[in-house]
């Protein structure tokens, strides 16, 4: 037996975390709402983050978007760069002080701010507070707007299917994927298509899709041709990340259909003006 | 850790990961006979775990209990050591996979034997034993259905579970005909009885018989196999001599234990509630029994695995009962085959144990080949949070390779001081907001300079340009203006 085996660290075992329960929503919709925009939809598609700003607004909601912010870390800590992502984050984590809600207009770095920010301040007992009450007040847009602004969705479109595409970590650590079909059910003229294997992945992946361009290229075909196959007539998906790839692709292969933030798609059915 | 706990360099076939991908990408037969073969897995096993709750709960206990054998895993191992002996079962110890050989050799020396039958092991494809023996001039028969498919093809399996995965029912017709000379059928049926009627009389002929072990049972000092096919029993049970061979996680505590551990296994794996055959192996044959082997050995393979035990994050990855659930479910496994990993284990499983069991120099692309989606970790039967494991190799595969402390092997196999300082200037940017606002005002003031080719990305996307003005400004102006 190898001597790593004898001097292993006594204790060293991990259980898994319990089961999680279901998440407790606040009764009353609240006065204000922090942003968090996200870097893809800063740079590439601030409409989705203009949509957003809407939508909440609409319900009577006061948004206050700090400018300080820029990106949740998730980039650099899932290429292994962990104090990189550190540094972002803990930029972040200063601009949210007041004990009011951060709305993310993306499931996957909701997640990383609810459920990997924990992880990664795990040796700074004074942020890990921070970190824990901020991870509380976190919320997907989606999961906002069905579960605490209670949303009452008047559609105002022509008939219309669509396709549903959630980020693999929205759907895994938000539930965005059933948060999303709530939301579109509320519109009279949408109806909801499935696509072949809807859960899988597109191929992105952060940095996956130009690290293993190969593998993550064949992923986003087969997505591709699954939500064409559906006969939707429109994509819709609440995460920019796998927006991009999946636009970005259909793009490239010149195909008609295109995908669009769910936030977006809301405001335009139910009369939102630009 | 030495060089010699290195698996035989062979193992490690050129060309390297992305190209052996980007081959089985382009191969569509393989990828059809790979989403027919884990679409009808993932639907066998949803059938048999349709109710979440009783599911979330029995994975709950799986990994307990594993966490549970891991963290009094040298108590455990002593016991069951002692449990085997008392049973008469021969304990040995392997650190590295040429000990494992060595035992095993030198049991077959003391037996002049020459052929051995060896029911399904991974810990056997660990040490490549067909291989090594075969260069003493020991035959080893493999007598798994799949396992002798690929024997015959001179192939590796594709899968942990079912070998031969990647074939079609066609492609063993074809090498049944070529290398047995039998008919050319595809009733799947007739291609297996053509299988058994040859591996029948090879069971009796043999010397010995090779078994790998499912969970050995510290308290009773047992050695649990399942299968479906009847050869793990007949491997363990007909020859004269029985070796087991296994990895030193394998161990549970008691027999208790083994209820859940053994639900969870053949539903993960084959959607089975349980398999044809539960073999229970305490003793080799008692004075007043009528079969069974005279002896049984067990070898328990170290091979890098203490490496892994050291450290209480990828520890974790030692809860694995090999059911391979991660690798039915895996989008990346899906497209690219079991063998594109070159990798003894492959899949989701494959990218987490392989690094230890080889070092990061030998897998370095290994932790990058995954998009975290989290298919892998939600169907675990244990639990094991295979993206964050993933995710933490990727961090000690980046390290420099001189940065302490010095945990992994291959440590800061894809360490790159350019690829290192660009994250530190991502870092510094985004982590500053002024810097950060001129970068995006510049970024967007100059969007129609965007190179329309970005490197791989450009392959399968267009160019991604940034929009007119960003998320940042227009908030800016809407907020001002509304408030």
């Amino acid at each position: 037996m190898s001597e790593l085996f004898y001097n292993a660290a006594p204790n060293a075992t991990r259980a898994a975390p319990p089961i999680p329960k279901q998440r407790q929503y606040p009764t009353h919709k609240p006065q204000h709402v922090y942003l968090f925009g996200t870097c893809v939809v800063d740079l590439f598609y601030p409409q989705a983050g203009m949509d957003s700003i809407r939508l909440l607004e609409r319900e009577g909601i006061t948004v206050h978007f700090p400018q300080g912010q820029s990106c949740c870390g998730q980039p650099a800590y899932t290429s292994g760069y962990t104090n990189e992502a550190r540094e972002v984050a803990r930029v972040q984590l200063a601009l949210f002080r007041q004990n009011w809600p951060l709305v993310v207009a993306s499931g996957s770095c909701a997640g990383m701010i609810r459920h990997h920010y924990h992880e990664l301040f795990k040796d700074e007992p004074v942020t890990l507070r921070l970190v824990d009450t901020l991870a509380e007040r976190t919320y997907e847009l989606a999961e906002f707007l069905l579960n605490v602004c209670k949303v009452n969705l008047q559609d105002q479109g022509a008939p219309l299917k669509v396709a549903l595409h959630t980020s693999c970590s929205a759907r895994r650590e938000m539930n965005t994927h059933l948060h999303g079909r709530a939301l579109l059910a509320q519109l009279k003229g949408v109806q909801r298509v499935e696509h072949d294997h809807e859960s899988e992945c597109c191929g992105f992946g952060g940095t996956f899709s130009v690290r293993m361009p190969d593998i993550s290229g064949a992923m986003v075909a087969d997505k591709i041709r699954a939500l064409q196959e559906s006969g939707a007539a429109q994509l819709v998906t609440a995460d920019c990340g796998c927006l991009m790839n999946i636009n970005g692709a259909l793009e490239k292969q010149k195909a008609v259909l295109r995908g669009q933030h769910l936030a977006s798609f809301i405001w335009q059915r139910t009369g939102g003006t630009q | 850790m030495n060089q010699m706990t290195l698996i035989p360099i062979t193992q490690i076939p050129e060309p390297a990961f992305k190209e052996r991908a980007r081959q089985a990408l382009n191969d569509d037969q393989l990828r059809r006979n790979f989403r027919i073969a884990m679409d009808s897995l993932m639907t066998k096993r949803l059938a048999v775990m349709s109710d979440t709750d009783e599911r979330e709960r029995l994975r709950e206990m799986g990994n307990h209990v594993r966490a549970r054998a891991l963290s009094k895993l040298p108590d455990l191992l002593e016991k069951l050591e002692d449990n085997l002996t008392r049973n008469g079962i021969h304990v040995h110890w392997a650190e590295t996979v040429d000990e494992a050989n060595a035992i095993v050799e030198s049991i077959a020396k003391a037996h002049q034997a020459k052929r051995l039958i060896k029911g399904k092991s991974m810990v056997s494809e660990e040490m490549n034993m067909n291989h090594v023996l075969g260069e003493h001039g020991i035959e080893c028969l493999e007598s798994d259905m799949g396992e002798y498919i690929i024997q015959l093809a001179g192939q590796k399996p594709s899968h942990i579970i079912m070998p031969a995965i990647h074939m079609n029912a066609g492609q063993v017709a074809s090498l049944f005909t070529k290398t047995l000379g039998t008919e050319y059928t595809t009733d799947v049926d007739e291609l297996i009885q053509t299988g058994r009627r040859v591996l029948r009389q090879k069971f009796f002929e043999a010397d010995i018989g090779i078994s790998g072990v499912n969970f050995a049972i510290a308290e009773t000092g047992t050695l649990l196999l399942v299968e479906n096919e009847g050869n793990g029993r007949m491997s363990t049970a007909v020859p004269p001599v029985h070796i087991a061979v296994t990895g030193i996680e394998k161990v549970v505590e008691n027999l208790r234990d083994v209820v859940p551990l053994l639900s969870l296994l053949t539903r993960s794996a084959l959607g089975q509630p349980i398999t044809t055959y539960v073999n229970m192996i305490s003793s080799p044959r008692k004075s007043n029994e009528l079969d069974g082997p005279q002896e049984v050995h067990l070898v328990l393979l170290d091979n890098g695995r203490s490496q892994a035990f050291a450290d209480g994050e990828l520890r974790q990855t030692l809860n694995c009962i090999r059911c391979g659930a991660c690798m039915n479910h895996c989008p990346v496994y899906t497209r690219i085959g079991g063998h594109a990993y070159g990798t003894v284990y492959p899949g989701p499983i494959g990218k987490i144990i392989s690094p230890h069991l080889l070092g990061l120099e030998n897998t370095p692309d290994h932790p990058s080949a995954s998009s975290l989606c989290g298919a892998c970790e939600e169907v675990c039967p244990v639990k094991i949070p295979i993206p964050s494991l993933l995710r933490r190799l990727r961090e000690e595969n980046v390290k420099s390779p001189e940065a302490v402390p010095y945990r992994l092997r291959g440590q800061g196999s894809k360490f790159s001081s350019k690829e290192r300082m660009a994250w530190k200037v991502w870092s510094k940017l985004y982590a500053s907001p002024t810097l950060y606002r001129s970068f995006v005002y510049l970024a967007t003031r100059f969007r129609s300079f965007t190179p329309g080719k970005a490197g791989p990305w450009t392959e399968h996307h267009v160019a991604q340009k940034p929009a007119a003005r960003s998320l940042h400004e227009l908030a800016r102006e809407h907020l001002e203006e509304s408030q």
